[in-house]
């Protein structure tokens, strides 16, 4: 094509018009800066499974991390280093669900009352404050949950004070997921529920959540996944544990703390790329799975 | 009696209390434990540059963080443009509704769910060493790795929204202008920037906004010296990051600094989305 331009211009002795040279530059531009762009994701996972993809067996999901000096010892032999992840992963798996099921129902219910008022300024301000809420780096939702609950009821670095950090997070995310996934939905089936009587909980609870089950769990999926990876947060609240724990009163591991302390430990630090490749894959899975029920949802 | 009516509304309303409630919290409890140092040092905290925790001679300011904060911030946000801007030309113009825009667009999305962690673990094993190799910088830490890690981070949320605004771009006004004859180029430069600019400003401010609270990536690559940053290849340490590796050991007077950090973060980072959602809002109106 660009042959044929340059020999048309040629034959009708036209010079290059630098309009159209411009237009190819720029094309050529929007092209190789996208390339750029999208590099780095593949270049990250393709180290995450070149690095870490041959540590992961099934030690790696059911012992508990090594210390220091079992890893040192190993490398000095020669040996792979034994153990795995399960304190971080349980740990997360613990606190992730411990936030989820505060911030789901509550942000559900805020999402609902932005629904049914939808004028109102207090539910603009709502709305502000969820913006808000949602612009607050996580390292200072840790700092809050250090002040609230490391300091104010647990006496020491927690479980819940994890929890609690990673459900402020989540909160504004599922509140405006819910009221975007309701408005969506037909007000005629929300009228024909009134006309017929059904009482307004009911019309609530047994109509309108239902109807957008598939859109309230795909903003729930993704909400997860936005706080899984969270490791700032949780080093100023969870701390970390060498143990299984499921005290809620109790320091607690989760795979990205793991990560941080193999990060920092020489014995350990070849341990990085198998919990990261792990908790990069979970991260993508819950994210494309959330993506999957919404497009789902879109098509009907 | 109550009607249930009556009953739900209620339990709606005391929900929505609660967000209300957390987040006059957050700020009752940052401006609370940032008092003792703000007494101790008035006003100058903001603008002193000392950072001495050892007891009896301890001294706190603020500025090398807030300076580390805004320089990797903006220049993240320089070495984002060009990427996100074209991105977004890609997916929203170019090859709107193709498959290859789907697929660059998945990719592009997929960069929002990396932690943070992995992206400080890659900068500290893939990047630097090669900022190394080029001869940029010695050890590799400081601003400019950070800065290009910080880029990489913010480029989804620069493009999700800067995409999905050039796509709206009327479809008469594109074909009155390629009527007259414009190539692509000058329908980009004079039909689409021109009708997305506001959209488009906003999605950069808000993509700025995630950049100043970033933290763990930073904390890894920045070197954590605390100071202010002498150029672009020189070690700093951000209010983020600061927090994160300080927090520790941290009581007494050298935690109230560090909780007043966070709330000067808070303040800076609130300001920073307020605009951005302001021109946002006036935009759907």
């Amino acid at each position: 094509m660009m042959k044929l331009n340059l020999a048309l211009n040629h034959k009708v002795g036209v010079e290059k018009n630098p309009r159209k040279v411009k237009n190819n530059i720029f094309t050529t531009l929007v092209i190789f800066f996208s390339v750029v762009t999208i590099s780095p994701i593949i270049l990250i996972i393709s180290k995450l499974i070149i690095k870490g993809a041959k540590q992961i067996n099934l030690s790696f999901f059911t012992e508990t991390a090594p210390d220091t000096f079992v890893a040192m010892t190993a490398i000095s032999n020669g040996e792979v280093i034994p153990g795995g992840i399960l304190n971080g992963i349980t740990g997360t798996l613990f606190m992730v669900i411990m936030a989820a099921l505060i911030a789901i129902p509550i942000g559900i219910l805020i999402g609902l009352y932005l629904y049914e008022n939808p004028n109102k300024i207090y539910a603009n301000i709502v709305r502000d404050i969820a913006d808000i809420l949602q612009g607050v780096p996580s390292i200072v939702l840790g700092l809050i949950a250090y002040i609230w609950i490391v300091k104010g009821l647990t006496n020491g670095y927690s479980a819940l004070a994890g929890s609690i950090s990673l459900s402020i997070m989540m909160l504004p995310l599922i509140l405006r997921s819910t009221e975007e996934t309701l408005k969506m939905i037909p007000i005629s089936l929300k009228e024909a529920a009134i006309a017929l009587g059904v009482p307004y909980h009911k019309v609530i609870f047994k109509v309108m959540i239902p109807t957008g089950f598939s859109g309230l769990s795909s903003g729930v999926l993704l909400a997860i996944s936005r706080v899984i990876g969270e490791t700032a947060p949780l080093m100023l609240t969870a701390l970390g544990s060498s143990v299984v724990n499921y005290h809620l009163d109790k320091p607690t591991s989760a795979v990205p703390l793991l990560i941080w302390e193999f990060y920092n430990d020489p014995n350990m630090v070849n341990l990085i790329w198998s919990s990261s490749l792990f908790l990069l894959g979970f991260i993508l899975t819950l994210n494309l799975l959330s993506k999957h029920i919404a497009s789902k949802r879109k098509a009907n | 009696m109550m009607t249930s009516e009556k009953i739900t509304k209620r339990l709606l309303f005391a929900a929505s209390l609660i967000i209300v409630f957390v987040t006059a919290g957050i700020i009752f409890s940052l401006v609370g434990g940032a008092i003792p140092v703000f007494s101790e040092f008035g006003i100058s905290f903001i603008f002193s540059s000392d950072w001495n925790p050892s007891e009896g001679k301890e001294e706190y300011g603020a500025l090398p963080f807030i300076a580390g904060t805004i320089i990797t911030s903006v220049l993240a946000l320089v070495i984002c443009l060009p990427l996100a801007f074209s991105t977004s030309l890609f997916i929203g113009e170019y090859f709107h509704d193709k498959k290859v825009a789907k697929i660059i667009g998945t990719l592009v999305d997929l960069l929002a769910g990396v932690p943070s962690i992995v992206y400080g673990l890659w900068g500290f094993y893939v990047l630097r060493p090669f900022i190394v190799d080029l001869g940029l910088s010695s050890q590799g830490f400081g601003i400019f790795t950070s800065g290009l890690i910080l880029a990489i981070m913010i480029i989804p949320y620069a493009t999700s929204i800067t995409a999905e605004i050039i796509a709206l771009t009327p479809n008469d006004l594109k074909e009155a202008a390629y009527s007259l004859g414009a190539t692509r180029f000058e329908v980009v430069l004079y039909v689409i920037i021109p009708s997305a600019r506001s959209g488009i400003v906003a999605s950069f401010i808000l993509a700025f906004g995630r950049a100043l609270g970033e933290t763990m990536a930073i904390t890894m690559l920045i070197g954590n010296t605390n100071k202010i940053p002498n150029g672009l290849f020189d070690t700093g340490n951000t209010m983020a990051s600061v927090i994160a590796n300080q927090f520790g050991e941290a009581d007494g007077l050298k935690l109230s600094a560090l909780i007043a950090i966070g709330l000067l973060l808070f303040v800076i980072t609130g300001i920073i989305n307020g605009a951005g959602k302001l021109i946002i809002k006036k935009l759907s109106k």
